[in-house]
């Protein structure tokens, strides 16, 4: 069904000559049939694309008080704090919101493991899902410099300095990320640039994300694809009203943390202005960079810690082709299932292991996450789909779903 | 002329290939090359400055300064340890074979003079300043720095000796210009 049909004059006019309401009804609209039975696991997709615009719009406001230099930033951020009209309350929503960013992501992207969403068709959705993925994390490591704290200042050394591990290039390309001899004025400048900046690429690697996502459409909790009409139901109103719900729950959680946990995620360290001569104790990045950073420190070797830290990430832009099972939902995967909540749990204890000192027991714990990581993706997932007999699959989502008997009352349902 | 450019005409469709495809191909050749030549300015203007370069010396009065004790100066924003050693941390230093070191090295190649040593305290793995300028800072299993990042230990050399750091701490150009002037970079 068209929405145009039941539109008024101006609409129609405007559409026929600018198809945005179109366009429109086909995202996310009556226009755009959706599986009919998406999970609240599926909520958190457009729970990102909101974070997003939350991060946006604090992110200009926040700039408009914001100094990026060196003497100036600290002071000018806690400006914002003190002296400038809800400053607190938008600086707090933009650094928790951070956090939250990847909390949402991070599910997100789990999500996709679990239910195989990753698999053909959509190789290339999952891989623009990677991008957003490296691109969300430079923002959020150039951001988190912006205050110029301890942290921001010492985290900015640490991770620019990865790229000296290269050789020969290495070197230059540190100064050239500095524009100096260390992390400095230069370094600051561009990096509130760019940061301001990449957002905007996001933006446009989701609206790519999301042509690939409707081509063929979402995937679902069982994996089958979606055949006949009576597997769907429109987009609107049955999931922006769900979209809806989920993204009250997620606001209140969300404003649970500005409100009465506002430092929960933070660094006390970078309340203390940066100091090139001092570096802290103990240095961690944030917490959603943890698993990467025990990954980096697991591996006693400058070069190959880096590169095995890049190599977790993309490793999941080759899962598509590792994966060799043609079933794509863990719910008919028996023994997939376990592999998959133990690298749930590896993710956890490899975030653990990061954010400790790099020192005894915790280097140990760590080396054998890292190597679980890589096993499971390299050698599990491929010998699995070989060796598995996954679960019989139901003939149709409407039949799953509803029992054979129910599929006519559903199909009555679908177009009231 | 014609005849030639008819037989060329011939032959290139036989081969499948066009002098239009040639000239495409060229073009399309000359186009990436300016769009090259067009991204490199903007990436070196990433390059330090003309006046940041220009910060790229540092004079030192030594002559305070203690045997045993150690100074940190700045310089290109980085710290420079300065260190009287004594008698012993020379002979402790100098004792040992680099043979069994990640980057083997003489400590007669890293100093000028022995009571001197000069390093940029910067840790050659990923940029922290080690530990061990202050009285009571945990100086390491060898005696001389330890970088709290990721666990490298410096010897009384500001060589590597255990821990992910690839490289001796560097030792920056320098000069003494008079007994108790130093002069880096
Ligand atoms: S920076 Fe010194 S050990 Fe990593």
């Amino acid at each position: 069904m068209s929405t145009t049909a039941k539109q008024n004059g101006l609409v129609k006019w405007i559409d026929s000559r600018l198809p945005i309401f179109t366009l429109l009804d086909h995202s996310v609209g009556s226009g755009y049939p959706t599986p009919r039975n998406l999970n609240y696991f599926w909520n958190f997709g457009s729970l990102a694309g909101v974070t997003l615009i939350v991060m946006i719009l604090s992110g200009i406001f926040l700039a408009m008080n914001y100094t990026a230099h060196v003497d100036h930033a600290f002071n000018s951020v806690e400006r914002i704090m003190r002296d400038v009209n809800g400053g607190w309350l938008i600086r707090y929503i933009h650094v928790n919101g951070a956090s939250m960013f990847f909390i949402v992501v991070y599910i997100h992207i789990f999500r996709g493991l679990y239910y195989g969403s990753y698999k053909a068709p959509r190789e290339l959705l999952w891989i623009l899902g990677v991008v957003l993925l490296l691109l969300m994390m430079a923002t959020a490591f150039m951001g988190y410099v912006l205050p110029w704290g301890q942290m921001s200042f010492w985290g900015a050394t640490v991770i620019t300095n990865l790229f000296s591990a290269f050789p020969i290039v290495g070197e230059a390309i540190v100064t050239l990320l500095w524009g100096g001899f260390s992390v400095d004025n230069p370094t600051l400048n561009r990096f509130f640039a760019l940061h301001y900046l990449m957002p905007f690429v996001i933006v446009g690697v989701v609206i790519l994300h999301i042509a690939a996502l409707h081509q063929f459409g979402s995937n679902n909790p069982l994996g089958i694809d979606a055949k006949s009409d009576k597997d769907k139901i429109p987009f609107h109103p049955y999931y922006t009203v769900k979209d809806l719900f989920g993204i009250g729950v997620f606001a209140i959680i969300f404003a649970f943390f500005v409100f009465f946990a506002p430092n929960f995620f933070g660094e006390p360290d970078n309340y203390i202005p940066a100091n090139p001569m001092q570096t802290p104790p103990h240095i961690v990045p944030e917490w959603y960079f943890l698993p990467f950073y025990a990954i980096l420190r697991s591996i006693p070797d400058k070069l190959g810690g880096v590169l095995a830290m890049f190599a977790a990430i993309g490793v999941l832009a080759v899962l598509p082709w590792l994966d060799t099972s043609k079933i794509r939902s863990t719910k008919f995967r028996p023994v997939y299932f376990w592999f998959f909540w133990l690298l749930v749990l590896d993710c956890f204890v490899l975030g653990w292991a990061g954010g400790k000192p790099a020192e005894g027991i915790y280097v140990i714990v760590g080396r054998i996450a890292t190597a679980y990581y890589f096993l499971h993706f390299l050698v599990v997932l491929p010998l699995l789909g070989k060796l598995e007999t996954p679960k019989p699959l139901p003939s149709s989502i409407a039949a799953a779903v509803l029992g054979s008997g129910a599929a006519p009352a559903g199909a009555r349902m679908e177009k009231p | 002329m014609a005849q030639s450019a008819n037989q060329a005409q011939k032959h290139a469709t036989a081969t499948g290939e066009t002098r239009r495809d040639f000239i495409t191909l060229t073009a399309g050749a000359m186009g990436g090359i300016g769009a090259i030549a067009f991204i490199l300015p903007f990436i070196n203007s990433m390059n330090p400055a003309a006046d940041t370069l220009a910060l790229a010396s540092t004079e030192v009065d030594i002559g305070a300064i203690k045997v045993g004790q150690s100074v940190t100066v700045t310089w290109r924003g980085k710290p420079v340890f300065i260190r009287h050693r004594t008698e012993e941390e020379i002979k402790t230093a100098e004792a040992v074979s680099p043979a069994e070191m990640p980057d083997p090295q003489t400590d007669k190649d890293r100093v000028k003079k022995p009571e001197w040593l000069v390093l940029i305290g910067v840790c050659t793995h990923l940029g922290c300043v080690p530990n061990g300028q202050k009285v009571g800072e945990t100086k390491g299993d060898f005696g001389g720095w330890f970088c709290p990042c990721h666990g490298s230990h410096y010897d009384m050399s500001g060589r590597i000796r255990k821990g992910p750091a690839p490289r001796n701490l560097e030792v920056p150009q320098y000069a003494f210009l008079t007994d108790t002037t130093l002069r880096i970079g």
